[in-house]
């Protein structure tokens, strides 16, 4: 019972915050809308299990993509503007999309016969996870190192005021 | 009421939705890669919820960091992107940005 109130607070939690993401006119409200919803999204990773997914995405989610976006938000000071956050589509047509895309896909998870296997009791996951990455996601883990050492590399390059000109 | 698989593909679907409406309405350039953030973080979501109550092993979790990893690259990139925009243009709306229009 307990189990059930606290999944659907944070589910409530995240639903709310990403409707505050997408319908807020101010971009720095929905930045903090956006903290509200990488919140949600940790404590939904927890209720399944997930423990480290958990930890990480309050690490680098949280602590680094959110940081990062309220940093460029800071830099460029006109977009706390009303004017510059304003819509292109307009509201209806997207809203459109959304009901006609949010129909088919809510028929697809409603109807879909989904492989279902037991679910096993809560575990830590940390040992599992290192063992699947230096054994059959070796190849991949290492790759990931290169993406984002080569993305590091490129944002400072494209960041640097000198090679502006 | 049990709380099943439906449930979190539910949310998945309406953190998605948001992230798609979002990304479909805004002209300002950080508020689309907000967007995205949402729709990769629904994406995470339903991968953890398959690795529960579907096969049950770790592949998944496993995606969904890499998943993670790859946000926090396209973040990284994606505002270096806009800062530059910014320095070039003064705006960052993404229709004032219409420089290879042929």
């Amino acid at each position: 019972m307990i189990y059930a109130a606290l999944f659907y607070l944070i589910a409530g939690i995240t639903v709310v915050s990403a409707l505050g993401v997408a319908f807020s006119r101010n971009v720095v409200y929905s930045a903090f809308a956006l903290m509200g919803t990488l919140l949600g999204a940790a404590g939904l990773y927890a209720f399944l299990g997930a423990d480290f997914v958990a930890v990480v995405q309050l690490l680098v989610y949280v602590g680094g993509i959110l940081v990062l976006t309220l940093f460029a938000i800071m830099l460029t000071h006109q977009i706390a503007d009303v004017q510059v956050s304003n819509r292109s589509v307009g509201r209806l047509p997207a809203l459109a999309l959304i009901v006609a895309v949010g129909g088919a896909m809510g028929y697809a998870i409603h109807r879909a016969p989904w492989v279902r296997g037991e679910v096993k009791p809560l575990a830590p996951t940390t040992f599992g996870i290192g063992e699947s990455f230096l054994g059959p996601y070796l190849l991949p883990f290492e790759l990931a190192s290169i993406v984002l050492l080569t993305a590091l590399v490129g944002a400072v390059v494209l960041s640097r005021k000198e090679l502006r000109d | 009421m049990e709380i099943g698989l439906n449930h979190y593909l539910t949310v998945g679907l309406i953190v998605f939705l948001a992230g798609l409406f979002t990304v479909l309405t805004r002209r300002n350039a950080i508020g689309v890669l907000m967007g995205v953030e949402l729709i990769l973080n629904s994406a995470n979501i339903n991968y953890i919820a398959f690795s529960r109550f579907g096969s049950g092993n770790y592949d998944g979790q496993i995606f969904s960091i890499f998943v993670i990893m790859l946000a926090a690259a396209e973040a990284a990139i994606g505002l270096a992107i806009v800062l530059g925009i910014f320095r070039k243009f003064e705006t960052i709306d993404v229709e004032a940005v219409d420089t290879l229009r042929g």
